[in-house]
């Protein structure tokens, strides 16, 4: 089921507008007063407390599936994640990945 | 060549190895957009307008997944707050440009013009603020096109592209990219599996609220790890 039209127009708003402002925040309005230590200290761990905590259930339990945890899904999520950190390199981790996830089912088709 | 043109070339070079990065992430975004139910006007409107390649991705899982509107909006700007930093780190360099300019600045903030910027302004501090500026907007010629380009590419080739090749996987695939290279920091590393521990144990929680909870509690771990660290 696809989501309404409505609602994607609303998303696309508010994230159009709530990013743009954040992006102006400082260089636009508040200035140079500088931000406290201790906030500064949790703005750096945002995007890997949300991100990780986004991505478990979808690789555990895709939609495409129906909820049912999946071999190829599994261990090309594990292939993105060992090469991203060993490599450092986004695109190879990428790469890593697509491979595995159509290794794997490839081998589970030809069984 | 005045020196700021020559200025403005030199940030879209020092940029263009992102195109690498930004290209494939755009084309996935376009195909995953289609994936999930908007059609191109809406997929465009949404790069063009966002142009942060995670929270767009995040914005995409979560529609997939039947959440309320309100939390989408906030989850996906949360993943934009780290730009709450670059918009401060910014200011003792651009801030006393013209409001036109730092308006348009604004707009064109994402993580590798700052990344690249930052990087440039610290070597060279003693730079005019024009030279500073032509220098931003040149890195952010140099990748933005792209964004854009890609995505509309993969909005538009998506739909050729059959069921079986598992497109669903793209946004997690591109997230665990995203994140794998932060995870070589110990504080970052115990945020990480902070998040997925309580992913896993409060999925129950109505309105995807587990997604807000574990975030706060990753950032709060994240932050003591840090302190504890500089102590050790």
């Amino acid at each position: 089921m696809s989501p309404d039209n409505g609602t994607i127009w609303i998303i696309i708003a508010g994230l159009g507008l709530g990013t743009y402002l954040i992006r102006f925040s400082f260089l636009g309005l508040i200035g140079g007063r500088p931000l406290p230590e201790w906030l500064l200290r949790h703005l750096r761990y945002v995007a890997v407390g949300v991100l990780p905590a986004l991505i478990t259930p979808l690789v555990i339990w895709p939609n495409a599936t129906g909820g049912q945890p999946e071999p190829s899904r599994l261990l090309a999520a594990l292939a993105v994640l060992v090469v991203g950190v060993w490599w450092n390199n986004v695109i190879a981790a990428i790469a890593a990945g697509m491979l595995t996830l159509y290794g794997v089912q490839f081998i589970i088709g030809s069984m | 060549m005045s020196i700021t043109h020559r200025t403005f070339w030199r940030g879209f070079l020092d940029c263009s190895p992102f195109i690498l990065v930004v290209a494939p992430f755009g084309l996935l975004f376009g195909v995953a957009a289609g994936e999930t139910g908007l059609d191109l006007i809406q997929t465009m409107s949404m790069t063009v307008l966002v142009i942060a390649g995670a929270a767009q991705f995040t914005a995409l899982a979560l529609l997939d997944d039947h959440t309320p509107t309100f939390i989408i909006i906030l989850v996906s700007l949360a993943v934009n707050l780290r730009m709450a930093m670059y918009s401060a780190a910014l200011v003792p360099h651009l801030g006393k440009a013209s409001l036109r300019t730092r308006l348009l600045a604004s707009y064109f903030m994402v993580d590798q013009t700052f990344a690249v910027s930052i990087r440039q302004y610290e070597h060279a501090p003693q730079w005019p603020i024009q030279e500073k500026l032509a220098y931003y907007f040149g890195a952010a010629a140099s990748i933005c096109p792209f964004w854009y380009g890609f995505s509309l590419l993969g909005a538009l080739i998506g739909k050729a592209i059959p069921e079986s090749y598992a497109l669903d996987f793209a946004i997690p695939i591109c997230f665990i990219s995203l994140v794998a290279p932060m995870l070589r920091s110990l504080p970052h590393l115990a945020a990480a599996l902070t998040s997925v521990t309580l992913a896993l144990l409060l999925a129950w929680m109505p309105y995807n609220l587990w997604l807000l909870v574990a975030a706060v509690g990753a950032m709060m771990v994240g932050a003591r790890t840090e302190l504890w660290v500089k102590e050790h």
